[in-house]
């Protein structure tokens, strides 16, 4: 067994809001209890509503915020303040928004060559040019794409260009937030293809968010599943989509519309919303949606536990 | 007679660079009960044409169509008071960013009960009522308290429903739904299907549904219209799209589907869409497709006769298993 890229142990991040003059500051828990590990070559992917934490997560991992709680190894080495600058480099993120997230008044070049500008000042500029031109025909961008800005891009292109940003400092660890939700299907499968490619040919792990499970169950060799804030089930893809154990990601799956009629799932119905991280209920956080609810569900929270395909769950399915 | 006929719908831009054509010669026709689903690459003209057929769009448009017709009235001959008198009330529409497309100076409470006065006749206790029973329709948990929030007070989700709920407001004969759940996760979207499944039963309601979800396509439509650079392509029954579509564009497009993957590598569509400077003589889909033959590249597309789904193509797909290569 190889040694994971990264190792999170009880990940967490809290959030103080609000404080004014006449309220008292709430503490918003974007993210708790965040446990996980992920080998070279291999995709971990957490899905969850929206507002459960996901981009938080995504956050902790590539450093740019420091965790409230808990530990991080990245290449084997601790996460701490003073590693933090070495190891930025291994870790890479990609965001949803290819277009806000790229320099708009910059030419791709000079784009990809940034990373290396900051991180390797040394780097004679021949060799950071020769770099990113290597990069583009990796991402399938033409060399004559060099000197173009990034308005002359169809949506799939500038999504190619950010992940050819974040490969120029060779990180071994890619986070990919909603990488394809903001492309048309054609352009979709166009950016799938090219982040297995690279998995293959760079041996790269993938921390991979989405909420489109279909693209999930086609990426993932692992699956978090999220829920307010915390991870409430884990196991390998076909554990987590054919054996589902926690009742929340039972009714994501039988909520997921698909284009199949043999795929298609008894509905279950949800009663309720989300609640809101500033007040979490006591007890497990889904016990007001669950329909499996009983007295002790709302009394103690279930723990998310060890074992091989864990759910956080008092009575979970198929026992 | 159809609830909504359209025929030969074109919306020309006029931009710096010249006239671009968004909408190039769609057809229409949604009856009583209908729900119709359009589909397409981004950029083909779904939301415009329907903006032009509401009076949405601005003066740099120039609209042109054989007939627009709503409930066997003409609505290019509307007055504009007879217009606003349709608009909104027989006819709504859910817009595609709802965060832009609420006021964010007024409390949704305000703007729900001021659809209600506008198209209803209420007094304002029953107004209370109703914008309260709209909330809770749409599934906004505690509605008498989010009445009073403003628009930036809320969730993307949030604001979505609420727009749905406005347009649900004075119960429309014709309900335009442009991407109506993408903020929305896959709990509360099948909520709010099941809500507009719904009402399309009970009051015989017609929606036409516009989204990039295939999956939403497939459990919530009919009937589906393929859009391609501004073209209808295709036009089939959904079960029949799903199972053989006709076009090569429709076929390329269900190919993509990560769920119909039959390999790790999935099928992609070479190429881009044309743009305002390289629309093809014949085909517009011709640059892309793998069919495509001389023909294609000189000669514009006929379009097929309904068993072949209306197929805008010179070789339509006939076979299931043509469609998957
Ligand atoms: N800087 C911040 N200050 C206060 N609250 C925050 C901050 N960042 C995030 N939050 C809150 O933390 C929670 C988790 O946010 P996060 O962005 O991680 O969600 P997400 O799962 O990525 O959602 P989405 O699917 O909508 O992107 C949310 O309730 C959010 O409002
Ligand atoms: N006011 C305008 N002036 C010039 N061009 C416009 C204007 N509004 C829209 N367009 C163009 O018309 C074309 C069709 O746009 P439309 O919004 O209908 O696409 P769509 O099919 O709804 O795409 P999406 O799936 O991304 O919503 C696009 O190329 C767009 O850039
Ligand atoms: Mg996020
Ligand atoms: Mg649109």
């Amino acid at each position: 067994m190889t040694a994971p890229v990264i190792i999170a142990e009880n990940l967490a991040r809290h959030y103080v809001v609000g404080g004014g003059l006449f309220s008292k500051p709430q503490v918003v828990k974007a993210l708790s209890e965040a446990s996980f590990s992920i080998e070279p070559g291999k995709t971990l992917a957490v899905v969850g509503e929206s507002g459960c934490g996901k981009s938080t997560l995504a956050r902790l991992v590539t450093l740019i915020e420091e965790p409230t709680a808990g530990t991080l190894r990245i290449d084997g080495k601790a996460a701490t303040p003073d590693t933090w600058a070495s190891l930025r480099a291994s870790v890479q993120i990609v965001f949803q928004d290819p277009y806000g997230s790229l320099n708009l008044r910059h030419r791709i070049g000079a784009i990809l060559e940034e990373p290396l500008r900051i991180n390797r000042p040394q780097m004679p500029a021949a060799e950071r040019q020769a770099k990113a031109r290597e990069m583009m025909a990796l991402v399938g961008l033409r060399p004559e794409h060099y000197d173009r800005f990034p308005h002359m891009f169809s949506g799939g292109q500038r999504q190619r260009i950010a992940i050819a940003r974040a490969l120029m400092l060779e990180p071994k660890l890619l986070v990919l937030d909603e990488p394809v939700s903001a492309l048309d299907l054609s352009i979709q499968s166009q950016v799938l293809n090219l982040l297995m490619d690279l998995q293959e040919r760079l041996d790269l792990a993938y921390l991979f968010i989405s909420h489109d499970l279909s693209v999930v169950r086609h990426m993932a060799d692992e699956v978090i599943v999220m829920y307010l804030g915390r991870p409430v089930e884990y196991g390998t893809r076909d554990q987590v989509f054919e054996a589902p154990r926690h009742p929340y990601t039972k009714a994501l799956l039988s909520a997921t519309p698909t284009t199949e009629p043999h795929l298609r799932r008894e509905r279950i119905k949800l009663e309720g919303e989300l609640p809101s991280p500033l007040n979490v209920p006591e007890g497990c956080p889904f016990a007001p949606r669950c329909w499996k609810a009983q007295d002790l569900c709302r009394q103690t929270r279930p723990e998310l536990g060890d074992g091989a395909h864990p759910a956080a769950c008092h009575f979970p399915e198929g026992h | 007679m159809a609830l909504l006929s359209i025929r030969n719908l074109s919306v020309e831009f006029a931009t710096a660079a010249g006239p671009f054509r968004a909408v190039d010669g769609v057809d229409l026709t949604v009856d009583q009960g209908d729900v119709l689903a359009i589909v397409g690459e981004s950029g083909s003209g779904k939301s415009v044409s329907m903006l032009a057929m509401m009076g949405l769009l601005p003066w740099t448009a120039t609209i042109t169509a054989d007939e627009m017709s709503f409930d066997g009235r003409d609505i290019r001959r509307l007055s504009a008071r007879e217009r606003r008198k349709v608009i909104g009330r027989d006819m709504a529409m859910i817009f595609q960013e709802p965060m832009s497309s609420l006021n964010p100076c007024f409390t949704v409470g305000f703007q729900i009960k001021e659809a209600l006065r506008q198209h209803l006749n209420l007094d304002r206790a029953q107004r209370h009522a109703r914008a309260i029973e709209l909330m809770d329709l749409v599934g906004i948990p505690a509605p008498e308290k989010r009445l009073s929030a403003f628009p930036h007070q809320l969730s993307g989700g949030m604001s979505q429903r609420v727009m749905i709920a406005m347009a649900l407001a004075c119960k429309p004969r014709l309900l335009i739904a442009d991407e109506p759940t993408t903020a929305l996760d896959v709990t509360i979207q099948a909520q709010i299907l099941d809500l507009l499944s719904d009402l399309q039963k009970e009051t015989g309601m017609a929606l036409i549904l516009i989204t990039h979800d295939m999956g939403v396509v497939a459990e919530t439509a009919q009937r589906v219209q393929v859009q391609y650079a501004g073209q209808k392509v295709e036009e089939q029954p959904v079960e029949g799209l799903f199972a053989t579509p006709h076009h090569p564009y429709t076929a390329a497009l269900l190919a993509a589907l990560p769920e119909r993957a039959t390999t790790r590598r999935l099928p992609t569509i070479p190429g881009v869409v044309p743009g305002q400077y390289d629309r093809p003589a014949g085909c517009l889909f011709a640059p892309r497709c793998a069919k495509a033959t001389e023909i294609c590249h000189s000669t514009r597309a006929p379009v097929q006769g309904a068993e072949l789904g209306l197929a805008r193509c010179h070789h339509p797909v006939t076979q299931p298993e043509e469609a998957t290569q």
